[in-house]
């Protein structure tokens, strides 16, 4: 077939792009005539498609509903995941317990105890127990969106907004994708041609929260924001704080692709053509296996992997000493007025920096360095991880500024070694850690300063 | 008058095609050969870009791509 062409075309005497007009509109042509001939359509009925979308896409209702829709799909993560969480924490801690029982008993030397059951074992614990909740709530809320044929919907809406900053519409698909986890943001990226605007998408897809941390800034918001010491209309406080949170990571994501576009990676936007696929009804088997198998577990098995081994090195350096402090207490020491400018405190740094591994066990390497350093409580709720932060001298400006800096700061390694495939460039893998991390320290910096001298804390 | 000229609601017939090279071939592909039947169905809240509905399929389109096609505008 293709050498017919090439004969045909040679045969013609005419420019290339008209001879390939002609072919298309042939194709075309013949493609109407054959859809004409089987194709039965039915006019009669409402059409629902159209309904909907002038509720979803129109002038005075589409930015209220994508709001409403991003709130409740929050909502629903964070009161329903409170009760498994503590159910889980109960469960596992309750093994803790007998595991350790049986170790001691069984005449194993302390150092065992500590490495795998005080570290390894207990780091895990928390990481499922404070992820797995959540995760198994938005992931299956999220992709219901998805099979429905939302997201689509959302870039038509947003890509004005994006065209402004020089970049692409579909970055917002990238956006939601990274809601679930940074690096397949990074890897969905694909899907925009332009490799100017792709490369700005990848280096900005950090600055929407991911899954590993969304466990970290809902529970700090529950302790801080929403008051989970006084426990009253806290999830509806956190979830404002938590939504809080997304936008200012948007407006991060915005400002800094309209920086990257008048600087570094200077152009015009390419062309943009976005298909709008009808709504499907969501197919609930699919969603159920796509969420919980593809996204659930995959994702919680890698933080599982990395908190294991990251665990048994956090407890020995919290229990190897040199001198009168331990390595962990003598590192954190050291990071603590550096820390403390930008809001935070030596502990809180360290956590972020030793948890470049993976996100989702910053909270649980804090909790170990801080519990290593203090009276030993029996950690299984939030209101006890509340006090022990308040212990360790938080105020409303710490948690802040560790949600601030949980949400700007570099990407984890796994999506640093994602983007270094996707762009195989060592150039841009160090752009996308240092970039992310200068505006975490710069905004850190500023709200903290800012706070202290107005004496607001 | 240009594709983006449409009104929501309005339909056109596409004349001609002023894009050169990857841009052209890419409205090629959306079937946006001459004599096809092009409907606005609405703009973005936000001004731009618009979706329009090309031969069964919806596709929206930045100002700037659906400026490069002409089109003449049909009563239906």
């Amino acid at each position: 077939m293709a050498m017919n062409i090439k004969d045909i075309y040679k045969g013609l005497d005419i420019p290339a792009d008209i001879f390939r007009d002609k072919v298309v509109k042939s194709i075309y042509a013949h493609a109407e005539e054959t859809a004409k001939d089987v194709i039965i359509r039915e006019n009669k009925r409402v059409d629902w498609d159209k309904k909907l979308d002038d509720f979803l896409t129109s002038p005075l209702t589409g930015f209220p509903v994508m709001l409403l829709l991003l709130g409740i799909i929050f909502w629903l993560t964070i009161a329903g995941a409170n009760v498994p969480s503590g159910i889980l924490s109960d469960l596992f801690f309750g093994i803790e317990d007998k595991l350790s029982a049986l170790v001691l008993n069984a005449g194993l030397p302390a150092w065992f105890h500590g490495l795998f059951i005080q570290g390894a074992y207990r780091t895990l614990a928390w990481v499922v127990s404070v992820m797995l909740p959540p995760m198994a709530i938005f992931f299956p809320l999220f992709t219901l969106l998805e099979d429905l044929g939302y997201l689509p919907r959302v870039a038509f809406n947003l890509d004005r907004v994006f065209k402004a900053c020089g970049t692409h519409g579909k970055q917002v698909l990238t956006m939601c994708m990274g809601f679930g986890c940074n690096a397949a943001g990074v890897i969905s990226c694909r899907i925009i041609d332009s490799p100017r605007e792709k490369l700005i998408a990848v280096l900005t897809n950090n600055f929407v929260p991911c899954n590993g941390r969304f466990p970290t800034l809902i529970a700090i918001a529950m302790i801080f924001m929403g008051g989970a010491l006084v426990l009253e209309k806290s999830t509806m406080l956190a979830t404002i704080a938590v939504i809080g949170m997304i936008l200012i990571g948007i407006t991060a994501t915005l400002l800094v692709s309209l920086f990257l576009s008048k600087t570094l990676l200077r152009g015009i936007p390419s062309t943009f053509t976005l298909e709008i696929p009808p709504f499907r009804k969501p197919q609930v088997g699919k969603v159920i296996v796509r969420s919980i198998f593809d996204r659930t577990i995959f994702v919680l098995f890698r933080a599982m992997t990395v908190a294991a081994p990251a665990g048994i090195i956090i407890w020995l350096a919290a229990n190897v000493y040199v001198g009168n402090t331990s390595i962990l207490a003598a590192a954190a020491a050291f990071l603590d007025p550096f820390a403390r400018a930008i809001g935070l405190d030596g502990f809180i740094l360290m956590a972020f920096i030793l948890g470049l591994p993976a996100n989702e066990i910053v909270l649980p390497i804090l909790i170990m360095a801080y519990l290593s350093t203090g009276a030993m409580v029996e950690l299984d709720s939030i209101e006890e991880m509340g006090n022990l932060f308040l212990n360790h001298g938080w105020t409303w400006l710490t948690a802040l500024c560790t949600m601030l800096f949980s949400l700007l700061h570099y990407p984890c390694g796994t999506t640093l070694l994602t983007i270094a495939k996707e762009t195989k460039s060592i150039k841009w893998t160090l752009t996308a850690f240092l970039l992310p991390t200068t505006v975490a320290v710069l905004v850190c910096f500023c709200v903290a300063q800012t706070v202290r001298i107005l004496g607001l804390v | 008058m240009k594709m983006f000229e449409i009104q929501p609601g309005e339909y056109a017939r596409v004349r001609s095609l002023e894009a050169e090279g990857n841009i052209r071939r890419r409205l090629l592909d959306l079937g946006l050969v001459p004599g096809t039947l092009v409907q606005n169905i609405r703009r973005s809240p936000l001004g731009d870009p618009t979706l329009y509905a090309i031969r069964g399929a919806m596709i929206a389109l930045r100002k700037e791509e659906a400026g490069l096609v002409n089109v003449d505008k049909e009563e239906r």
